[in-house]
């Protein structure tokens, strides 16, 4: 018997990850810079609060708001200073973008596993991982009374509060594209940076902020995985594909932070939808429906290019630098 | 008039780029209340010195006034503040936005997309035009969104409007529109300027020009003071002959015949509708049209890159054998002597490959015919150096790649490739586009003796007044179908025009 009311909590928390990734991501696509990065930003970000939070609990700290405060602010920095580092590249330099962002993921991943592997060390740990567990208890305190309204409490109150952000932040993300001036000249620039350039709009300044917020978002979503998702064990590699699967994730959205709410939780199901098909002995067959994410977003893909709606299309001037003085 | 304090005043403006002078020391002056053509061939900064003025770009030195007061321009947000507002040549609108979104981008203050709609509507009663504040700017027309831009510039309360060639893609009809809209702004007292390579447009709607020629300022006077000739003359410098050669066909044999020519596009969209012609040799068939009648397909389908849904297009050669061309592949046709030059509308998109030099993109045509694996580099850079030299391409090299030359350089490498093949077809559109007088004329010349060598030529063209001087024929598309084939000499502009808009020309008036 599928069990729908432990499945759906678990693939909520496997789409929160993505769900990061994706706002993140789609809030700097808006802008015209296709950050390939964010696999490596989202490594940044998770191991940026690993480390702010190794040091406090090894201090012996006691303060339940540094806990949380020192974590976050450490893994908002992590991935603040990746996306200057990317906004350098591709905004002032103006290289290329992909090759950029490629190298800044293999970048974010070598930095988290060295960082973390160098922990690893000083705890002198056993095992090859990291176990934050006081910090994690504040991350992964669900709402109170969770466990006392049944199946109500367990499919919406039971997680941690990063996990409540991550959909307060893709919906305001939405309005704040659509609804809002900020929101008008951000697409202004993603499609045709020429034309907002001539509307008075500070292209750099717009590309530099929204890549910048889009990674400090995306970085949340590595610090939820650790501190909330794996009860604060960090190992190497330990984040896995998830930061590609958020970009996938941002084409199935078609650019709709408020969509990707709950296709992050679809993405979320279909990831972990192996654990819970019982497929005998065979591995082939579970690794047949790990690919389902991806077999999803091309079906998404071919279905939005063959509808060929314009509203639906990547920003125009996507993956391309601007100059105001170029030919 | 004489007395008045002018609205702009530009004095010793230079501006380089790298080596490049492209304005040195000019001084213009702009009046409220009267409309200034700004006169000068490609590359003669008349478009770099209006960016200047609006924010685009910034003076390396000299100073510009607006009221008698000297301002600094920064950006354009500096020059929207001061009245000035742009419509660029290559329309600065977002296509996925509605009008109204378009319109209200960069402006400060809260979003509301409702008030923004009300204000357009007024601005739009009080001048004549007519904008959808919902409509997405894709689903325009060309003119469409030329009023959404000017409409901005309004919105936005400037009172100096500078318009780089606004008539480059419009239909006589909607020129005569554009013009009683300006009029009527100038009577309102606003300063306008328009940038035009079009010596008839210059003398019908401007009051005032002046004039550009390498960087610097020839000169300014009223527009009833002067005739063509004369600013022709000081454009380019020295005198030029303003009339285009029609010299009659020699000899004229059916060339290419057309029956019943069909055409999808990939959306399912019929872009062109039984259309039958015949191309003669020694003959310049011009084809009018508004953009998007299908003019661009019918050339691809001659030239074998545009399926075909029903029809045929037979070739047929000097000793009157025929051939069919659909189903072979556009090298076959090639081959046969069908050379196609089509200049899109940001000029690069087609023929042409922009990162790689002038003599390059002349090997694309001819790298088949080196021996064995290697490629036959000589020619074709010899090639290059002639062309450079007879269609007066300004360029540092042959060995410049090809997006760094400015668009009519671009143009001319093009057409000359295609007329260097010794072809017995030639397709070309929109040849002369954006091309200043003095360059087009060159291009005309070349298409002329095209035409005397023999070939059938099959000359697209946006300015209906060269088209009616240069083609022994016109047809006329429109909406996919032939509204009519008219013989060139003697032709009306306005019937040709109405042609274009309505199948067969008949008015209802």
């Amino acid at each position: 018997m599928f069990d729908l009311i432990s499945f759906i909590p678990r693939a909520i928390m496997q789409g929160i990850p993505l769900l990061y990734g994706s706002t993140g991501e789609t809030l700097t696509e808006k802008s015209g810079n296709l950050n390939l990065g964010i696999p490596g930003i989202m490594y940044a970000g998770a191991i940026s609060g690993v480390v702010g939070a190794f040091f406090y609990e090894q201090s012996g700290g006691t303060s339940g708001f540094l806990y949380v405060a020192i974590p976050l602010v450490c893994s908002l920095l992590g991935s603040l200073l990746m996306g200057l580092l990317y906004c350098f590249l591709t905004v002032t330099l103006r290289a290329n973008q992909n090759v950029t962002g490629l190298a800044l993921t293999t970048f974010g991943v070598g930095l988290g596993n060295f960082f973390g592997g160098s922990l690893i060390k000083l705890a002198g740990a056993e095992v090859p991982a990291i176990v934050l567990s006081n910090t994690s208890r504040y991350f992964s305190a669900t709402l109170p009374g969770a466990d006392k309204l049944g199946w109500f409490g367990k499919l919406f109150m039971s997680y941690g509060f990063l996990a409540y952000m991550a959909v307060l932040i893709a919906l305001a993300a939405s309005y704040l594209l659509k609804r809002t001036r900020v929101g008008l000249h951000l697409r202004a620039v993603g499609e045709s940076p020429t034309t907002a350039d001539a509307a008075g709009i500070n292209v750099s300044k717009y590309k530099y902020v929204s890549t910048c917020a889009g990674s400090v978002v995306a970085g949340l979503g590595g610090l939820y995985y650790i501190m909330d998702y794996t009860k604060g064990i960090w190992s190497s590699d330990a984040f896995g594909d998830r930061g590609w699967l958020a970009i996938a994730l941002v084409i199935f959205t078609i650019w709709r932070p408020n969509v990707g709410v709950l296709a992050s939780f679809l993405f979320g199901g279909l990831y972990i939808l192996h654990m819970y098909i019982p497929s005998g002995m065979n591995l082939a067959v579970k690794e047949l429906y790990k690919m389902a994410p991806y077999v999803v977003t091309i079906v998404v893909l071919v279905i939005s290019s063959m509808r060929n709606k314009r509203e639906n299309q990547p920003p125009a001037s996507l993956g391309l630098a601007y100059f105001r003085e170029d030919r | 008039m004489d007395n008045k304090i002018p609205a702009v005043t530009m004095r010793d403006i230079t501006k380089r780029f790298g080596s490049t002078l492209a304005n040195d020391k000019v001084w213009l002056d702009i009046y409220r209340g009267e409309i200034l053509a700004l006169l000068g061939e490609n590359g003669s900064g008349k478009t770099t010195l209006m960016n200047m003025l609006s924010g685009i770009y910034f003076p390396d030195e000299g100073e510009i006034q607006i009221d008698g007061k000297d301002v600094v321009i920064r950006s354009p947000k500096d020059a929207f503040d001061l009245g000035v507002g742009m419509i660029h040549q290559h329309f600065k609108l977002v296509d996925v936005l509605t009008a109204a979104e378009n319109i209200v981008l960069g402006l400060p203050g809260k979003l509301d997309l409702k008030a923004a709609a009300q204000k357009i509507r007024e601005i739009c009663d009080a001048y004549g035009f007519e904008v959808d504040p919902d409509q997405k700017v894709y689903d325009m027309s060309v003119s469409q969104k030329q009023t959404v831009e000017i409409v901005k510039v309004l919105y936005r309360g400037a009172d100096i409007l500078i318009l780089d060639e606004p008539t480059a893609v419009l239909t006589p009809q909607e020129i005569d529109k554009l013009f009683t809209v300006l009029r009527n702004m100038r009577d309102d007292g606003k300063a306008i300027v328009i940038i035009t390579h079009k010596m008839h447009e210059v003398e019908a709607l401007s009051d005032r020009v002046a004039i550009l020629r390498h960087g610097q300022f020839i000169g300014d006077m009223p527009t009833k003071k002067t005739n063509a000739q004369e600013m022709t003359n000081m454009m380019v410098g020295h005198a030029v002959t303003l009339n285009i050669d029609r010299p009659e066909p020699e000899n004229p044999k059916p060339r290419i015949e057309v029956k019943g020519l069909t055409v999808r596009s990939m959306d399912g969209i019929l872009k062109l509708d039984d259309v039958s012609f015949t191309a003669y040799s020694g003959e310049i068939l011009g084809i009018a049209g508004i953009s998007g009648c299908g003019q661009k397909e019918l050339l691809e389908a001659i030239a074998g890159l545009q399926p075909v849904e029903a029809g045929s297009i037979s070739y047929i050669d000097d000793n009157g054998g025929r051939e069919e061309l659909i189903g072979k592949d556009p090298l076959s046709i090639q081959q046969m002597g069908v050379a196609l030059s089509f200049v899109p509308e940001d000029r690069l998109g087609m023929g042409l490959v922009g990162n790689m030099d002038i003599g390059n993109n002349m090997m694309l045509r001819s790298y088949r015919s080196g021996r064995g694996i290697f490629t036959n580099r000589k020619a074709p850079y010899k090639l290059a150096h002639q062309m450079v030299d007879f269609l007066e391409i300004a360029t540092p090299s042959v060995e410049t790649p090809v997006r760094r030359l400015s668009g009519g350089n671009v143009q001319k490498v093009l057409v000359g490739r295609e007329i260097a093949n010794a072809p017995s077809v030639l397709l070309t559109a929109y040849a002369v586009r954006g091309l200043d007088i003095n360059s087009s004329y060159l291009i005309y010349d070349t298409i002329n003796a095209q035409k005397m060598r023999g070939v059938a030529v099959i000359y697209v063209g946006e300015d209906l007044d060269v088209l009616l001087e240069l083609a022994d024929r016109i047809l006329v598309l429109c909406g996919g179908k032939v509204s009519g084939i008219v013989p060139g000499r003697g032709a009306k502009k306005r019937d040709v025009g109405l042609m274009m808009t309505k199948l067969g020309g008949k008015s209802d008036e």
